[in-house]
């Protein structure tokens, strides 16, 4: 029973393995067909073709595709993130710093917003029908419907211009103390907390609604079980895995999808990095924050197909 | 208070996905004295399930009650708040609920569910609580009393999880314990274990029951009396032997008459056109190994016979394989091995293989005309199909015949406009049957087409099959798991266990079959006679090599 288990973890981490392979390959290959030549942006537009030439040919952008990814991706094995085009410095020290800020704040947001949805969506369905249910959903659905950057530029609106409560730029190198931190990261944790919870909220209402029809449910109403009882130990522990989906495809979000809240918020992450790259056509940069990206969501969908997995008694 | 239960004027409404209010329960009143155990029967949506709930105080979803008195032990459980019934759930009145399997949560151990009631309720430390869980294990003879409960449910079969929820109702100590359909979801080998179970635990609490079923033969064995229930009205009470010998009611009447179905008039010319012979076929799943078979085999060198007019029935239990031989015979699922000679010339194995006319004079009708009838097709849409798909007939021709095929199948004209879902079951299935006989075919393979059916229901069905086969000459496969089915429709008996044939004989030598299987699964075939169960005498090798659940 038990070596069941582990095979099917060691299979679906091989799959994952398989998995980054053909994406890094996509990135690569994605990247490498972006409008524009990196030597005549480089050099700009005063540049001899000589000199592009020359260029190119110092970079090695002539040499063939597949041999420029074999030695990327040779490069990646031995933590080699390429050196960038645009400025000359590593990748690696590029990325850094820019990669801890996106960390903090998606590791705060997660914490204030996956307690909040699972609490929002679990208390929903057991109230199902009620006005508290209605309020919950009605919210959520109006969440999800409005567009981040509306929110983000209401919340700028409301609390920075009229109220100045809070700072409109995030500049996290200027906090000195507790509060300090807590004003800057105030305005962007609640607005991707309203953008993520809201997917969670309905997702997780919607599975313990589903386990709370079951025969086996019915069976602990009928021997005498309370409703939370009925819920927290009948439903839940069998609505576990499409919930643990639900989170982990929302909190994928965070890694790459907060590049309108970073650019708002004027926030040093790592999608702005990108975005920034993207203009100077810095194609190693590009590329690892790309990466970087695709192996956030991929860990992440790992962790819950996991969890799925070893919850699931009938295959533990 | 005299009686444990008295129920007076029950009533129960439900509400429609349309949000109609129908009232489903319509003034039942009945009393179950101490330690008696009364049956609750008849047709499916004849209230009986919703019936026995509301001596729980619970209504299922879209339900409620609306009116009159519910008293257990003294309560009026129409009258107590949601709170207090929940606390005499469980302790005073018990449930055993119709399937087992899924009334277990899958992801915590048997043990854990036994005993929830006395965690729930703070009955006995869980130390105790689990000591008793075992006595009542052994007392409900489950093998492995001591390691059953730390089992998860999937891992223990049908018919012990069915005895496993009985542990689970009497751990409580209830007054009184609500069977819902327990053994209809098993095979007739193991009903007979969880029956015996059943029986002899309540008697030795001296429990009181109410035993929810459409089976009259299973209810002659453990009801001291029966209460016959029909569109959410009472139609009759009596004691067991009153209603089994001197039924008053015409429906209760009905019943038992559709118990014992006319046999077919054998055959007595015996003819020998051979209408289909397969030759030791074998068919299965997975892997394919180098002898090109497949790794689990669900049909094992099986061959067989049906002659022209004659009927071929094939019974045994679930997972015998008797489906997966309707499926190759038909060619949906090719077989590995074997030959299939049809009307004298040999079959691909593959149905795509097949020739229009040789896949026309061969039809198949599915056990669930749920699912096998398209929901968002017309009645006449489905029956059309094939006349247009085979005979290639013009609009005003196709529609004629839908008329003369629905004639046919005792169906009014009329009901060729509604869909499926605003059918009954019997006419759903007869629908069903109605495609099949559009195609004009030679056989037809009739897989379990009257399980999901009431008995009256389905002895109609067996009715207009024989007297189809009467006008066109047909020949049916008939597979069945239900003996007397089988017994009243066909010449031939084939007897399947573990994907083997094992033995053939004709109706009326079912008494004489020699195969120690074929003994023992007619043996277990329940009687209307109350004192069956406690006269059975089994042959103890016999139900350990082949009961094996």
């Amino acid at each position: 029973m038990k070596s069941g288990v582990l095979n099917l973890v060691l299979k679906r981490l091989a799959i994952t393995v398989v998995t980054l392979l053909i994406v890094l390959f996509a990135v690569f290959f994605a990247t490498s067909m972006l409008p524009g030549d990196t030597a005549s942006i480089l050099l700009g537009q005063a540049a001899t073709p000589e000199a592009v030439a020359g260029l190119r040919e110092a970079m090695h952008l002539n040499d063939p595709a597949i041999l420029r990814f074999l030695r990327w991706l040779f490069g990646l094995l031995h933590g080699d993130l390429g050196t960038s085009y645009a400025n000359e410095m590593p990748v690696a020290q590029l990325i850094g710093g820019r990669f801890v800020n996106t960390m903090e704040l998606a590791g705060i947001t997660t914490l204030l917003s996956v307690p909040l949805a699972l609490t929002l969506g679990i208390t929903a369905a057991m109230l199902r029908g009620s006005i508290y249910d209605r309020t919950v959903t009605i919210l959520s659905i109006g969440i999800i419907s409005v567009p981040e950057f509306m929110v983000a530029t209401l919340a700028v609106l409301v609390f920075a211009v009229y109220l100045r409560w809070l700072p409109a730029l995030s500049s996290v190198n200027e906090a000195h103390s507790l509060t300090d931190l807590v004003r800057i990261y105030a305005m962007p944790v609640i607005t991707l907390t309203f953008v993520i919870s809201a997917q969670m909220i309905r997702m997780t209402r919607a599975a313990v609604i589903e386990t709370l029809s079951t025969p086996y449910v019915e069976m602990a109403l009928l021997k005498g079980a309370s409703r939370s009882r009925m819920v927290l130990k009948h439903a839940l522990p069998n609505a576990l895995g499409p919930i643990v989906n639900a989170v982990a495809l929302s909190l994928s979000y965070l890694v790459g999808g907060v590049i309108i809240v970073e650019t708002i918020f004027n926030y040093p992450g790592i999608a702005k990095l990108m975005v920034d790259a993207v203009a100077t056509r810095d194609l190693p940069l590009i590329q690892s924050c790309a990466m970087i990206f695709c192996l956030g969501y991929l860990l992440l969908i790992t962790a819950a197909d996991i969890i799925a997995i070893i919850s699931n008694p009938r295959l533990r | 208070m005299t009686n444990l239960v008295e129920v007076r004027n029950l009533k129960i409404e439900a509400t429609t996905d349309a949000g109609r209010v129908v009232e489903i329960i319509k003034g039942v009143s009945l009393d179950i004295a101490d330690g008696e155990i009364i049956a609750l029967i008849g047709e499916s949506g004849s209230g009986k399930t919703t019936v026995a709930l509301s001596l729980m105080g619970h209504a299922r979803p879209g339900c409620r009650i609306t009116g009159g008195e519910i008293n257990v032990n003294g309560k009026n459980m129409a009258a107590l708040s949601e709170k207090e019934r929940a606390k005499l759930r469980g302790t005073d009145i018990a449930y055993v609920p119709q399937s087992a399997a899924a009334s277990f949560n899958p992801s915590s151990t048997i043990m854990e569910q036994v005993i929830e009631v006395t965690r729930i309720h703070k009955l006995m430390p869980p130390e105790q609580a689990r000591k008793r869980a075992v006595e009542l294990f052994r007392a409900l003879s489950l093998p492995d009393p001591e390691g059953i409960g730390a089992r998860y449910p999937h891992q223990v079969s049908g018919g012990q999880l069915q005895r496993l929820s009985a542990a689970m109702a009497l751990i409580g100590d209830p007054k009184l314990v609500i069977f819902d359909e327990p053994t209809t979801a098993l095979d007739v080998t193991t009903q007979i274990d969880v029956l015996k179970a059943f029986k002899s635990v309540m008697r030795a609490g001296g429990i009181a029951g109410v035993y929810v079923s459409h089976d009259l033969a299973v209810v002659a064995q453990i009801a001291d009396r029966i209460v016959v229930l029909k569109g959410g009205e009472v139609q009759e009470t009596g004691t067991t032997a009153q209603i089994l010998s001197a039924a008053q009611h015409p429906y209760t009447r009905e019943l038992l008459a559709a118990f014992e179905p006319k046999r077919r008039q054998a055959q007595t010319e015996a003819s020998t056109n051979q209408l289909l012979r397969i030759d030791n076929v074998t068919a299965g799943y997975g892997a394919v190994r180098d002898d090109g078979l497949p790794l689990i085999r669900a049909v094992d060198s099986v061959s067989l016979l049906v002659e022209k007019g004659r009927n071929l029935g094939v019974i045994g239990e679930s997972g015998c394989g008797k489906s997966t031989l309707a499926r190759v015979i038909a060619g949906i699922h090719p077989a590995a091995a074997g030959d299939i000679v049809f009307d004298g010339k040999d079959l691909q194995r593959a149905a795509r293989n097949r020739s229009q006319d040789q896949l026309r004079e061969m039809q198949i009708v599915f056990q669930y005309a749920d699912t096998a009838l398209n929901p968002a097709k017309p009645v006449e849409d489905i029956i059309a199909r094939p006349l247009a798909f085979y005979h290639r007939l013009d609009r005003q021709a196709r529609s004629k015949r839908v008329d003369e095929l629905l004639d046919m199948v005792r169906l009014p004209r009329a009901l060729r406009y509604r869909h499926p879902s605003e059918l009954s079951g019997g006419q759903k299935q007869r629908v069903n049957f109605a495609r099949a006989l559009a195609a004009n075919p030679k056989l037809i393979i009739c897989d379990e087409i009257t399980s999901a059916l009431d008995t009256v229901v389905a002895s109609a069905v067996i009715d207009l099959l024989k007297e189809l086969q009467r006008e066109l000459g047909l020949s049916y496969i008939f597979i069945s798991h239900d003996l007397s089915v089988v017994e009243a429709i066909c010449d031939e008996i084939m007897v399947m266990y573990n994907g083997e044939r094992v033995e053939q004989i004709t109706p009326d030598k079912v008494k004489a079959a020699t195969h120690p299987y074929s003994k023992l699964l007619f043996s277990s075939v329940p009687k209307l006679d109350p004192t069956w169960l406690d006269g059975l005498v089994r042959d103890p090798e016999l139900v350990s090599q082949y009961g094996h659940r």
